[in-house]
């Protein structure tokens, strides 16, 4: 099945690309927005039929390698 | 004395580093990082580059390939791990020193010389060395050191903090700290001080005549400092 995880900087991490693209946006006339923030999306296809069992997997993967937990947090979503 | 420099795909310091311990004593072997073996060393570097094209965070691929295993068992045994640059990165993603390196905070990648001032010499890689200023080099997009508060407590405790960007005189103030880094920090020890990690390059400083002489000093310390 497939499992998606987001990886998202934390709170309290700079994130200059975020900044960048918030002054882009307002730029391009997008004014209302207070704040963007930058992260990356993995889509996951694990041979595994459990649901629990696949998230359990990718949470695996999230904190050994996918993620930098120093710096960043993950979300796991079943999507499939 | 008998060094080893790992060669990941994608680094490209590997040479100047072979030719910068090459030129002061070192017999250096370089090691493919797909080997399980280190050979016996007094000193292993892994050297600057873009290790994997720095896919999903710079460094993180390199921190997980066979090689490193045994560089991890070297650096936990007591062994002398030097990153520099990219090195360094892979350093952080594999928990041997604290902390990670961020994206410069003007999003620019530089390339310039720099000074750092040494914070601590009582350590193989420092000690007895008559500067405590030196002129490095640095070529960097994500050198901008990070760690949390409580990290930084404890670096800051066990006095792991290496050395700081500063002025030609050793200032260390905001305006000379190239990419944002957390307290000026250029380069850290893990606790016990048998691994550093730094940005900036010593290898690019061994030539008086194209750069500088600072990383001749350096190196020359070391090997000193290691027989």
């Amino acid at each position: 099945m497939k499992v998606s995880a987001i990886i998202t900087l934390k709170k309290d991490v700079l994130d200059p690309q975020g900044k960048v693209i918030h002054q882009a946006l307002d730029g391009m006339g997008f004014e209302n927005i207070s704040e963007v923030r930058q992260g990356k999306y993995f889509e996951i296809d694990v041979n595994e039929n459990d649901p629990s069992k696949a998230k359990a997997i990718v949470e695996d993967m999230c904190k050994k390698l996918l993620a930098n937990l120093v710096i960043e947090n993950f979300k796991i979503i079943e999507t499939q | 004395m008998k060094s080893s420099v790992i060669t990941f795909p994608g680094s490209n310091c590997d040479r100047d580093m072979d030719v910068a311990l090459k030129k002061f004593g070192f017999t250096n072997k370089m090691v493919w990082h797909d080997d399980n073996e280190l050979p016996k060393s007094d000193l292993v570097v892994l050297p600057g580059g873009f290790s994997y094209g720095d896919y999903l965070r710079c460094g993180s691929m390199a921190s997980k390939s066979k090689i490193m295993q045994s560089v991890i068992n070297f650096a936990k045994s007591g062994g002398l791990v030097m990153g520099i640059c990219n090195g360094f990165q892979i350093l952080v993603e594999t928990g041997l020193v604290p902390g990670v390196l961020l994206r410069n905070k003007y999003l620019e990648f530089i390339c310039k010389n720099v000074f750092v001032k040494l914070d601590n010499k009582e350590n193989t890689y420092f000690k007895n060395l008559n500067k405590d200023v030196l002129e490095f080099h640095i070529a960097h997009n994500e050198g901008n050191y990070f760690c949390t508060k409580d990290q930084l407590k404890e670096i800051k405790d066990n006095n792991q903090i290496a050395i700081y960007y500063c002025n030609s005189e050793g200032k260390i103030e905001d305006q000379y700290n190239p990419n944002g880094s957390i307290k000026n920090i250029a380069g850290i020890f893990n606790k016990e001080k048998n691994v550093l990690g730094m940005m900036p390059h010593p290898e690019r400083m061994i030539d008086e005549s194209l750069s500088g002489e600072d990383g001749s000093l350096f190196f020359k310390n070391l090997l000193n400092n290691i027989k």
